[in-house]
């Protein structure tokens, strides 16, 4: 029994979820709309798991058209689902990590709105991220490069929207432009990537005649025979793509500034599902980039460069949700490194666990932050509750209870996600603390956890492959990766209290937590996805890639004992190393970091983002700030407007019309003339006028004049 | 035998005074009596050419000038009369109203 | 010179000289006489010319009636000198010469350029008499004999009309 006549449903359900709550979302309780939204994203969640099903005895692609939509000359595309075991296994985690979290969005969210003071923006959220489900799986399901586009283009918009949320906000909560340029900084940056996306797409059509995904695949051997740098020039600009909407260098910039947003957006666009996008299209375009390996071995070293240089700025970063998003910057370099090798089944691989542990992370610090906002809250109850006269206390710039007159006192700025203020978090948020913990060992790749079998097989690859420099970038980069997790671990967890707020956090209500254990569970498990085959024999392995290799050609990958071995020694030597600087003797609250006397000016690169961010500001903000200052300043303003409309155009025209037209031409021309005529007439008429004196005798002389004239006139004739 | 020629000449001679009458006398009447002079001396003119071409019809037409000439003065005469019994003047330059 | 043309030359000063006396008498009353004396002398005219009947009527019409008429309002008017006249100064002098021009080109038309022939012929005996003028004016030209009675009435009439003082008025 197959349910592929459901594949238009996974699109439908959020999208009518989504109006549900736009139409009718004022008029619900926070419950309700959670709900609504929820429910939409778990049903395309099961008709996703449907799709998967039918796939099982029928694992060739089905190809389902809901409509015609471009029919132009020799472009032909229309509206189709493509079920396959690729866009299933991203349909699967996008629909269910991103149930998950909308749940979790609903606790989290009914807090942030109250912190901020807005509670009418509730549903506004949901309405986004609906949204954001429902392009994200157009995106995954698109049967040709064009409608993936549409999707690819739908996530751009959706994070935007949701990392601008709090647009007139900071992440503290004050008035402020930062959001809203976190946001234009993302969309921006993103626009390049785009552009490269479009310019393969231009290249592919051009070459192949199709923007269908069949249609292209079919020709790739036989045009890569006539004309291989085609396909070369088509894989780099689509690495542009990737670079831009999978946060690659030189690309990768607006993500940690994508923080700005609601911790939930982190978590669902910003390390599960749309920083993924571009590792779909790499291993959705499996077939030309087999045909093109030296646009292969670019992309590995682009994302094993990425991998490590990110990982160097998380070790120097102290708010918590930037170590996790340098953090997912790096695991999308291991992740473009693996399909890049060629090792598509191993990058797939950890895209779904990384799904799953980031995912996890990423909740679990919005649940640390939230603890801290009410350890924060009751804090400043309870000094307006004990002492009524006014006390230097650290009071919140926000917050619906705070006496407004302690509110004048100390303007003392609190920062909750700030590492620094946190420690001894493990005793009064327990659950969170143990969820943490298992996230972090995911990440860290520690056996058996599931982080530790998919960033093995990329590295198995990339040494069974012969990608040496791209191995020991990769290896390098996942030393880093557990040591500023386990420096994350404990400063945040361990240790004591660096702030009041910290000592009276609280731990997160049901729902919230109730989706991070369910993640913790996945990322526990997720390894039995694609268990190597040297260790748990052929019935059990590698059941990711036998389920891929129905749709990309996928080499079976290898495990190898010696390079399992060196990964795991290094991670817990860099847990070790950690444990020396940041456990052991726990900071006091407003020492500097350890490091810092270790590694010096090393580390304030690292703190400052290698100060890539500045870098890019004076090489093309700035020089563009400036282009459109002086073309609005000087030349519109100043040039154009005052000088040339008002002297040069305005006056010409003045002159024109008041001196030439009217002064010279008009009046002592025209005027003159005909002036002069009547002026002429008049005088003739005086003079004329004269003859007309009322006197007879002058009358009759002219009568006599008369005769006379006539008189002679006779005469001479 | 007169030459017709002096006759006609006679009559020129005499218009002309009268024209001249016409033109420097103020007084209206003496304007009038001028008028009579100069229609008398067509008058004769056209009885001196009657007499050379043996035809009546210049007597006939000095005839009817006479007439007319009778009633225009009839006519004339009662018009002064009523403008000297408005203007109470006889200076002809001071009936000059009809000043354009 | 023959006796005719002597008792022209003679006849012809008298009418000059009278005109010009009517010309320039101060009197209005002086001027009226002069023109009197014209009108007799212009009536001998008519007579060495054959026309008896126009010269009787020249002079119970002009000199009897018309001048009678002038002299009686003249009488009405007063006589009184004018002064010297303030406007127009320049049409006395511009009036003689335009005279003087009227008279030369007269006079050029009559003596250099040869318009009439020269002697006037002895007519009959009966050319002018009243019988026979009496005849021609009712036979050839009676309607405007008639018309010119109606002309008599309408200018009697409106001598009557013209002087005439609305009721009323003082």
């Amino acid at each position: 029994m197959t349910f592929f006549y459901l594949a238009p449903w996974i699109v439908i359900f959020p999208v009518a979820g989504l109006l549900i709550n736009l139409i009718a979302g004022q008029r619900f309780n926070e419950k309700v709309i959670g709900i609504v939204a929820s429910a939409a994203s778990g049903l395309a969640f099961l008709v996703s798991v449907l799709l998967a099903y039918s796939l099982v005895g029928h694992p060739d692609a089905v190809r389902w058209t809901i409509g015609e939509w471009i029919h132009a000359g020799t472009l032909q595309i229309d509206w189709t689902f493509r079920v396959d075991t690729l866009s299933t296994t991203m349909m699967l985690v996008v629909s269910g990590v991103g149930t998950l979290i909308h749940i979790y969005a609903i606790g989290y969210m009914h807090e942030d709105v109250r912190i901020k003071s807005d509670p009418s923006r509730f549903s506004r959220f949901f309405i986004f991220l609906n949204l954001f489900i429902a392009a994200m799986l157009i995106l995954v399901s698109g049967d040709s490069y064009l409608m993936l586009f549409v999707g690819w283009e739908g996530v751009g918009l959706c994070s935007f929207l949701l990392i601008g949320f709090w647009y007139e906000l900071d992440t503290l909560g004050r008035p402020s432009w930062a959001n809203s340029d976190a946001a234009k900084k993302a969309f921006v940056v993103n626009r390049i990537g785009d552009f490269g996306f479009l310019i393969a797409a231009f290249l592919i059509f051009w070459g192949f005649g199709s923007l269908q995904f069949d249609a292209v695949f079919d020709q790739v051997q036989t045009i890569s025979a006539i004309n291989s740098p085609l396909i070369v020039a088509i894989t780099l600009f689509m690495l542009l793509g990737v670079a831009g909407k999978s946060a690659q260098i030189p690309l990768y910039v607006w993500l940690p500034d994508a923080m700005a947003g609601p911790t939930p957006v982190s978590a669902l666009i910003h390390a599960a599902t749309m920083v993924t996008a571009g590792v779909y299209l790499i291993a959705r375009s499996a077939v030309l980039y087999s045909a093109a390996p030296a646009a292969q071995f670019i992309v590995a070293m682009v994302g094993a460069l990425t991998a490590l240089f990110a990982a160097t700025i998380a070790v120097g970063q102290y708010d918590i949700k930037k170590v996790l998003a340098y953090s997912t910057i790096s695991q999308l370099g291991f992740m473009v490194a693996g399909v890049g090798m060629g090792a598509f089944a191993a990058g797939l691989f950890h895209l779904v666990t990384h799904a799953f542990f980031k995912a996890l992370l990423f909740l679990s610090a919005g649940s640390v932050i939230l603890g801290m906002e009410r350890g924060h809250h009751h804090l400043a109850q309870h000094s307006a509750r004990d002492e009524r006269k006014p006390k230097a206390v650290p009071s919140s710039a926000h917050g619906a209870h705070i006496d407004e007159s302690l509110h004048s006192q100390a303007q003392e700025i609190f920062d909750p996600a700030d590492m620094r203020n946190m420690g001894g978090l493990r005793k009064t948020m327990p659950i969170t603390f143990w969820v943490y913990m298992v996230g972090t060992l995911a990440l860290a790749g520690i056996f058996p956890f599931a982080g530790f079998w998919s960033k093995d097989e990329i590295l198995a690859a990339a040494f069974s492959k012969g990608y040496t420099a791209v191995y020991w970038l990769l290896t390098i980069a996942a030393f880093f990766t557990a040591f500023y997790m386990g420096r994350q671990i404990w400063m945040v967890f361990f240790g004591e209290p660096h702030h009041e707020a910290a000592a009276k956090a609280e731990e997160s209500p049901r729902v919230i937590t109730v989706p991070l254990m369910i993640l913790a569970a996945l990322s526990i498990l997720g390894g039995a996805l694609n268990l190597p085959k040297a260790l748990v024999g052929e019935g059990l392995a590698e059941k990711l890639s036998v389920w891929l290799e129905h749709t990309i050609s996928i080499q079976p990958g290898e495990f190898i004992g010696s390079v399992a071995l060196i990964s795991t020694g290094l991670a817990l030597l860099a847990i070790l190393l950690s444990w020396t600087l940041y456990g052991r003797q726990p900071l006091k609250a407003g020492e500097p970091d350890p490091l810092k006397k270790l590694l010096g000016p090393v580390f304030t690169g690292m703190e400052r983002k290698w100060f890539v961010d500045e870098g890019y500001k004076a090489l093309f903000v700035d020089p563009f700030v400036n282009i459109a200052r002086i073309s609005a300043d000087v030349i519109d303003g100043r040039f154009l407007h005052d000088w040339f409309h008002e002297k040069v155009l305005l006056g010409g025209y003045n002159f024109i019309c008041n001196i030439l037209l009217d002064r010279y031409a008009d009046q002592r021309g025209i005027d003159a003339f005909f002036n002069s005529i009547a002026q002429w007439t008049k005088d003739a008429s005086a003079s004329l006028r004269r003859l007309q004196n009322g006197f007879v005798r002058s009358y009759a002389l002219a009568v006599l004049i008369g005769v006379i004239a006539i008189f002679g006139y006779l005469l001479i004739k | 035998m007169v030459p017709v020629t002096y006759y006609v000449a006679l009559s020129a001679l005499l218009f002309t005074i009268g024209a001249l009458g016409v033109l420097i006398r103020r007084n209206p009447l003496v304007i009038f009596m001028s008028i009579e002079l100069m229609l008398n001396a067509a008058n004769l003119a056209f009885v001196a050419f009657a007499r050379l071409y043996q035809n009546l019809s210049g007597q006939i037409f000095v005839f009817f000038v006479m007439t007319v000439s009778a009633a225009e003065v009839a006519v004339g005469l009662a018009l002064i009369v009523a403008i000297f019994r408005t203007k109470h003047s006889i200076n002809i330059d001071e009936m000059n109203s009809l000043k354009g | 010179m023959t006796g005719d043309l002597l008792i022209f030359f003679i006849l012809a000063l008298a009418a000059v000289t009278t005109a010009l006396g009517m010309l320039f008498s101060r009197s209005a009353v002086y001027s009226a006489i002069f023109l009197v004396l014209n009108f007799g002398t212009v009536a001998v005219f008519y007579i060495l010319l054959n026309a008896p009947f126009i010269a009787m009527s020249q002079i119970t019409v002009y000199a009897g009636a018309i001048m009678v008429l002038f002299v009686f309002v003249i009488m009405l008017l007063g006589t009184e000198q004018l002064p010297p006249s303030k406007a127009l100064p320049w049409q006395r002098p511009l009036a003689f010469i335009l005279a003087v021009v009227l008279g030369v080109e007269a006079v050029y038309l009559l003596f250099f350029r040869k318009v009439t022939s020269g002697l006037i012929p002895q007519p009959v005996e009966s050319f002018g008499s009243p019988q026979e003028v009496g005849t021609v004016l009712f036979s050839q030209y009676l309607l405007p004999f008639e018309i010119t009675s109606i002309l008599l009435l309408i200018a009697m009439v409106g001598a009557i009309v013209l002087t005439k003082k609305e009721k009323g008025e003082q």
